[in-house]
């Protein structure tokens, strides 16, 4: 018995039906979208949703890039590569201006990215407000009628606790003035990207069956307080150890031999080619 | 930091899956597919319940290929689930007209058709049965030639009366117990094909149900029936069996009754549980009755069944004091390819998400410690 892959692994209905709520998601920016989530051959948790935007979306021309948590060679990014060249035979590549679309768990590139790129992010949880409110009926009612005060408030409530506000990654955002939407766990210091970005931004969940956008030029706003400004993740005074790049998102290391930590570019093609040209 | 932000990853991931396959074959011998169909039936049903998915075949290769681990085999039958154009729905199955292989009534001892206790592990001992170390396919085919040789050794004797037996809520119905409805001829959802809104409806519940991991489905029915839920059925009737399977002449939509295909059978567990409830209020004076909570799943799955059954009546129910009354509770909770796949990426990489939560509880520190100071004297 021998099993044979659609194009894109999907049969073409499944694509279409993906490609529909995708459409809806541009038309409505930061309107979740619910879409018939199919179980796909990667785990459920590990990209499945960004996974099957990028499997409705891929033709034969396209150059794909998939990093992980900033980096094209992790695990999960080297696995989601595999399973797509298997069922599409497309280009892949780590060079983020030769990507026609970019697959990204949890950042956005360094680089500037263009209207001829297609941003997509894996999600984990899409809802903004399932910290305080765990129902889904109650959460869709609360975006209809534009009822945030529970995301002011859970803001406000960190600063009376410590001072500041205590998001992490997801910090949430404003879209085009009506809905507040997760960034996906992209850290603070990438949520300014999202600000009128050139390139289309698609956000997919898989597990929870969403699919929402950011289409280019929209405007994405981080909330925030007058007097509590939004900041981003502080590397004020370090640099990456291997381009000298102060500017960048970094990551932490601890040194084996000598347990001094150092700081190293989270990106790592960016980190690459910086130190490409300098070597130039 | 050893498994990403260095060149590399793409090698060491081969090395990985070669190691699986080299635990998966070290001891030298192989699980054939026909093995693992003879001796796994339980493990099969399970994971085409859980998949839903019903081929025997590739449930046995989806054991094997996953080593025996259910999660990992219901992922792999669901993952090619997504690939198979999905063209046609059944006509509806009538569990009445089950080839019945077992068929218990836990609320009247005496019920037409009567008792079939079938096969089952209910009436054994758990005791641990070391003549099965010596089992041989010349000892059992001796065996198997004297079992078949029994009188009624094989349902097919009784197979006319096994196919027409009456339901035990037909008899509750007949004396008034049970409320009649009338048939409700709304297609069903497909909870695959459209993602499930909140409220549901009972077809999506159902369906979720059916499709969820055995040992969840069991815990949260196990605490409502301990307290966590207001209901304490009884098993009306639980039977196991073959049900037929047909679809209409695609090329003919509005063929007349009786021009359909038959694509086969599909061996399934149904359970309709009886709950009292109350039936409102009627000239002054409130009135009890009973409601049936539905169980049905591929294969033969009791427990899984049961569960469901008693899952089907808290949703039916509501009540929101009790989590397990909580439709999204628990119908969002139950499935395994979703609560194992987010478990599991716990194991990815964290370093972007983990960093920025270190610098939000590093500047929390720093807020603090400055505020010490102010506050020393």
């Amino acid at each position: 018995m021998n099993i044979y892959y659609n194009f894109a692994y999907f049969d073409e209905g499944s694509k279409q039906e993906i490609r529909r709520a995708i459409l809806k998601a541009v038309a409505i920016p930061g309107f979740q979208v619910p879409f018939a989530s199919r179980e796909m051959p990667i785990a459920r948790g590990w990209g499945t949703g960004g996974l099957q935007l990028t499997l409705a979306l891929i033709g034969r021309s396209d150059i794909l890039k998939v990093i992980d948590q900033g980096c094209d060679e992790s695990v999960n990014a080297v696995s989601i590569k595999r399973l797509v060249t298997k069922t599409t035979g497309v280009d892949i590549t780590d060079i983020t201006e030769r990507a026609t679309i970019i697959q990204s768990r949890h950042r956005i590139p360094e680089v500037p990215l263009t209207t001829d790129q297609i941003l997509v992010l894996q999600v984990p949880i899409p809802e903004p407000l399932r910290h305080y409110e765990p129902s889904e009926m109650a959460t869709q009612k609360l975006h209809a009628e534009q009822e945030y005060s529970g995301a002011w408030l859970m803001l406000f409530e960190q600063i009376m606790h410590y001072r500041h506000m205590s998001t992490g990654a997801d910090h949430p955002v404003l879209v085009h003035n009506r809905y507040v939407m997760a960034p996906s766990p992209i850290p603070r210091y990438d949520n300014p990207k999202l600000n009128y970005s050139p390139a289309l931004v698609l956000l997919g969940a898989g597990r929870e069956k969403k699919v929402y956008a950011v289409p280019p030029y929209t405007q994405v706003v981080s909330l925030a307080f007058q007097d509590f400004p939004f900041r981003v993740e502080n590397f004020s005074g370090k640099t990456c150890r291997l381009c000298g790049y102060a500017a960048a998102y970094l990551d932490e290391l601890v040194d084996d031999t000598t347990g001094t930590t150092f700081f190293q570019c989270n990106d790592t093609s960016y980190c690459f080619k910086r130190r490409n040209e300098t070597a130039l | 930091m050893a498994y990403v932000a260095v060149k590399g990853g793409a090698q060491a991931i081969e090395a990985s899956i070669r190691r699986l396959k080299f635990e998966r074959l070290k001891r030298g011998r192989v699980l054939g597919v026909p093995e693992a169909l003879a001796g796994l039936r339980s493990l099969i049903d399970q994971v085409m319940s859980e998949g839903s998915l019903y081929c025997e075949a590739l449930a046995a290769l989806a054991i094997k290929q996953a080593e025996g681990s259910p999660e990992e085999a219901v992922f792999v039958l669901r993952a090619y689930r997504s690939t198979l154009p999905r063209k046609y729905y059944s006509k509806t199955i009538e569990p009445q007209a089950m080839e019945v292989e077992r068929r218990i009534s836990a609320s009247f001892k005496d019920i037409p058709g009567g008792q079939i206790l079938g096969s089952s592990p209910d009436y054994t001992h758990r005791m641990l049965d070391l003549t099965l170390l010596d089992e041989s396919d010349v000892s059992v085919g001796l065996w198997l030639r004297e079992f078949t040789a029994l009188p009624a050794a094989t349902a097919g004797n009784e197979a006319a009366s096994l196919r027409a037996l009456p339901k035990v809520a037909q008899y509750l119905r007949e004396q008034q117990l049970l409320p009649h409805y009338l048939p409700d001829d709304t297609p069903p959802a497909d909870v695959t094909k459209q993602s499930v809104q909140f409220p549901t409806t009972r077809s999506q519940r159902l369906q979720m149900l059916t499709r969820g991991q055995t040992g969840a489905v069991t815990a949260l029915a196990y605490a409502a029936l301990r307290g966590y839920g207001g209901q304490h059925p009884t098993v009306g009737e639980l039977r196991v069996g073959q049900v037929p399977v047909y679809v209409d002449d695609p090329l003919q939509a509005e063929a007349a009754d009786g021009e359909a295909y038959y694509l086969g059978q599909v061996k399934v567990t149904e359970v309709e549980a009886l709950v009292v409830k109350s039936a409102g209020k009627n000239a002054q004076k409130k009135s009890l009755t009973f409601a049936l909570g539905y169980g049905l799943c591929l294969g033969q799955n009791e427990t899984k069944a049961i569960a469901m059954s008693v899952l089907d009546q808290c949703l039916e129910a509501g009540d929101p004091q009790y989590p397990t009354h909580n439709e999204e509770f628990v119908l969002m909770h139950i499935d395994s390819v979703e609560a194992t796949g987010f478990i599991s990426h716990l194991k990815l990489p964290h370093y972007v998400t983990f960093q920025s939560k270190l610098d939000s509880i590093r500047r929390t520190s720093d807020r603090l410690a400055e505020a010490a100071k102010e506050c020393a004297p």
